[in-house]
């Protein structure tokens, strides 16, 4: 809350940089850098993925059966619905629109929260029918499942990730929608919101992977041996 | 001959402007972190070295009479992580880059500051899970991690030892961050990318390998701490889990993790040859293009790791030819920096003596990569001491002369004291000598079939053993005496001028050592690059 | 006294703010939630080898979008372009080269290699 006599840009302003300009920019490469790290570490679990269905593919098209199709699809809906709304976000952050920005951020939270809990939905029914990889695991149904296991560990394991960098977004975006609220951000500085807005849609673009790598491919196929 | 006056006392610095232990340690500006970085750099290489050391004596005998074969396992491993990870990972680019980076730019400060701190404050956390481990009993699967022995099979702290690699990582994946946004976007008017000074390509280059390489090893570790813990089978064959899939992950960073060491070294290579030719370095271009060149190319060739490991031959074919490949911009920048000096006004300080030392051991070190490059010669040499004489030749050879030289010409700009040229001479002597004498044997120890990670070996082998661990006591004193002589110079070293060297560079326009904010005002750039026309004749007296 | 009349030698393409209208949301927005259902329907269909291409074809496109209208990646910088250019570069070899391993470890006929 900048007082009225300071010029806002003094009060945003670090003192290592030039202008504003210069500041945003840097903030907006950072964070895509950040991003590539991001799309790296996921990196690997892809290729875990791939290298295993490669190798088992009976088991891996049979396991995945096992995910609820339309339960996951209207889930995706529900993430890209907050994707919209966080973009909305920013651009209400842009025009200054104080109420709307917080009213956006609001919904995005509600739509992550309602994502996570049909996620955690999911989780406990596979708990309950022991497809959980452990002493207990077991799979009905599954064709070689001595490697169903395997598919699991990778469901749970990227899911998991994905569920904890929404976690992670979660507490940031409680702590913009105060700040938001205390009318911190303006038309003309609202960098953290953009910034923010970039993680958000990348948490979702991961999320536009996983669905059809854990619930869609090899659905169809019935034949498997 | 001009001599400039020497200064006659202090003046206001960044280290003496703002005083106490909070200033410090809660500071933004990149040159105390940076002096922090090098504070504990020193000491995890310290304690490096002394694994290195109870290395050498074990194996100055044949018999396996120091220490039992597990706890054999416990200390090379320790020797391994503590050197890759903690020291010459960060060693230049956390505290020679640090410093420099913004000052060869013209800028204040990082794009990010305080990320910077954080950076170091992760650094310290990482740190603190690998002493836990080495505290409570050490880790033993070797600072490879290979499965399934490490997930499945070791009784090390295998978990806290990855836990304590990840945390790290990040570290640098902040530092690569800050300095690529640094670089693209903080550089002074006038300063486009081909007037900037060799060492800042070479950081970017590094930085760029940081960005793109950590996260796979992190995420590779996050899964082995999985499966150790929870015993999901990723890794492990019982489960159906391959091994080999863990070796792809491992060395897809950890291959180019070896020219994140290499690159800023080479950076510090051309600052200083140029410099002590008085001579702008030769094929500037084709020098900066290597750089980013080496950090491409770097990233297609881990498979040279797995050539018996049971990767397939079609790969392991591909890999091969690529590692010929990747040697070819490394060797590209030797003769652009034979050229340099070829005719340049060569003077024998104590930093170029480590450069010139630096050439012909990279040299020696990148050739016997090509060596083990060879599909058929590394099936008999993989695993052998042959492997280790290379990657010493060029990480100590290389990294660590790279390391030593540029802190021997940057020391005057960040404390503003010249140290003894005597010493300082006289060390790089004994470094030289005792690296030779310990490493050099160990090629021909792996050509005789001596394998890697033995403590117990054949008699036949004592006697290369004993020249070795005999080299390893000089090249432990030759790098004792530097922090003798630069930690004395701190108090009674002579006070250095703006340019004791007569370099180029914005950093040699300031006084040593700097201001706070690094600039009065920012520069704006004119000339070229490696412009010695413009820089006073200055004769050190020494 | 803390800013100096500066311009950057590379100058940061000095775009006072692109507003992107919410029409191009709208339509975006739309368009992802009908491929969603697409690739959840296609998926039922047994199409043979077509279906991993067809389900990651229209993953990469859905991507593509937000990553071109939602990140504003379309209106911005060119260096952020290059950034996630490189960062898909980098994926997509860590994936296809260690995957030739896989892919050709029958091919000599030799269990294993």
């Amino acid at each position: 809350m900048a007082s009225p006599t300071i010029p806002h840009e003094e009060v945003t302003l670090r003192h290592h940089f030039a202008n504003d300009e210069q500041q945003k920019d840097a903030s907006t490469i950072g964070m895509w850098v950040f991003l590539v790290t991001e799309i790296m570490f996921f990196g690997g679990l892809f290729l875990a993925y791939f290298a295993y269905r490669q190798a088992y593919p009976a088991a891996f098209a049979s396991a995945s059966n096992k995910t609820n199709l339309w339960l996951g699809a209207a889930n995706t809906t529900v993430l890209i619905c907050s994707s919209l709304t966080m973009a909305m976000a920013v651009h209400s952050a842009a025009l200054g629109k104080r109420k709307l920005l917080v009213a956006f951020l609001v919904a995005t939270l509600l739509l992550g929260g309602v994502f996570l809990g049909v996620k955690a939905y999911e989780y406990h029914d596979k708990w309950v029918h022991h497809e959980v990889p452990g002493a207990h695991f077991e799979c009905e149904g599954c064709v070689d499942a001595g490697h169903a296991p395997l598919f699991f560990s990778l469901y749970f394991g990227m899911t998991g990730l994905h569920a904890t960098h929404m976690l992670v977004g979660f507490v940031i975006l409680v702590i913009l929608i105060v700040q938001s609220a205390k009318g911190k951000y303006t038309a003309k500085w609202h960098t953290p919101i953009e910034m923010f807005g970039l993680y958000w849609h990348f948490v979702d673009i991961v999320w536009i992977f996983l669905f059809p790598l854990l619930y869609l491919i090899d659905r169809s196929k019935t034949g498997l041996k | 001959m001009i001599t400039a006056p020497p200064p006659v006392k202090v003046t206001k610095n960044y280290l003496n402007e703002k005083t106490g232990l909070k200033s410090w340690l809660l500071t933004s500006d990149h040159k105390r972190i940076a002096v922090l970085y090098l504070i504990v750099v020193t000491a995890f290489f310290a304690l490096g070295g002394v694994f290195a050391g109870l290395i050498r004596l074990e194996l100055a005998t044949p018999a396996g009479d120091l220490f039992e074969s597990n706890t054999y396992n416990k200390v090379f491993t320790m020797h391994g992580i503590l050197m890759v990870f903690f020291f010459l990972i960060p060693s230049i680019p956390a505290t020679l880059g640090n410093f420099l980076i913004p000052m060869m730019i013209g800028a204040k400060d990082l794009a990010f500051p305080r990320i910077n701190l954080l950076s170091w404050y992760i650094y310290m956390t990482g740190g603190v899970f690998t002493l836990y481990v080495l505290l409570t009993g050490g880790v033993d699967t070797g600072w490879t991690f290979y499965t399934p022995f490490s997930s499945s099979y070791s009784n090390g702290y295998v978990v806290a030892a990855g836990l304590g690699i990840f945390i790290n990582g990040f570290s640098a994946i902040l530092t690569g961050l800050n300095f690529i946004v640094t670089i693209h976007r903080m550089r002074a008017p006038g300063l486009t990318w081909f007037r900037l000074p060799l060492f800042v390509w070479a950081h970017y280059a590094t930085s760029a390998i940081m960005i793109l390489g950590t996260p796979v090893i992190a995420v590779t570790l996050f899964l082995l701490v999985l499966e150790r813990g929870l015993h999901i089978g990723f890794f492990d064959p019982a489960y159906g889990g391959d091994p080999v899939l863990f070796q792809h992950l491992f060395w897809f960073y950890s291959h180019p993790a070896v020219y994140i060491m290499i690159l800023p070294s080479m950076g510090v290579i051309s600052e200083v040859i140029s410099t002590f030719s008085s001579k702008k370095p030769f094929g500037y271009t084709f020098i900066a293009f290597s750089s980013i060149a080496i950090a491409v190319f770097g990233f297609l060739v881990w498979g040279h790791h797995l050539f018996v490991a049971g990767q397939s031959i079609y790969a392991g074919l591909v890999f091969s030819v690529l590692s010929y490949v990747v040697a070819i911009p490394s060797a590209i920048k030797v003769f652009n920096w034979a050229a340099t000096m070829y005719k340049g006004q060569v003077r024998m300080e104590t930093p170029m003596l480590y450069a010139i030392g630096f050439i012909g051991l990279f040299t020696v070190g990148g050739l016997t990569g090509i060596v083990l490059a060879s599909l058929g010669m590394d099936v008999h040499l993989t695993d052998t001491y042959f492997v280790i004489a290379h990657f010493h030749y060029v990480m100590v050879g290389g990294a660590l002369l790279g390391y030593m030289s540029g802190l021997h010409f940057w020391w005057p700009k960040m404390f503003g004291r010249m140290y003894s040229d005597v010493w300082s001479k006289v060390s790089a002597v004994l470094v030289f000598a005792g690296f030779n004498l310990t490493f050099f044997p160990q090629f021909l120890l792996g050509y005789m079939g001596m394998p890697r990670r033995y403590h117990v070996y054949p008699p036949e082998f004592q006697v290369f053993n004993v020249l070795s661990s005999a080299g390893a006591s000089v090249l432990g004193v030759g790098l004792l005496l530097p922090a003798i002589y630069l930690t004395w110079s701190l108090k009674y070293g002579e006070l250095a001028p703006p340019n004791p060297w007569g370099a180029t560079g914005l950093e040699w326009q300031t006084q040593s050592p700097p201001i706070s904010e690094n600039f009065e005002v920012t520069p704006v750039v004119t000339t070229e690059a490696y412009d010695y026309s413009t820089v006073q004749e200055v004769v050190h007296i020494g | 006294m803390a800013h100096h009349d500066n311009h950057m030698a590379d100058h940061s393409e000095n775009h006072s703010e692109h507003i992107v209208p919410v029409r191009v949301y709208i339509l975006v927005f739309l368009t992802l939630i009908v491929m969603t259902w697409v690739t959840a329907f296609v998926s039922t269909v047994d199409l043979g080898r077509l279906n991993v291409f067809v389900a990651l074809s229209i993953a990469i496109f859905k991507a593509s979008l937000v990553i071109l209208f939602f990140m504003h990646v379309k209106y911005g910088a060119r260096l952020t372009k290059f950034i996630v250019l490189a960062g898909l570069y980098w994926l997509i070899l860590l994936l296809f080269i260690a995957m030739v391993d896989l892919w050709t470890r029958g091919w000599m006929g030799v269990p294993g290699r």
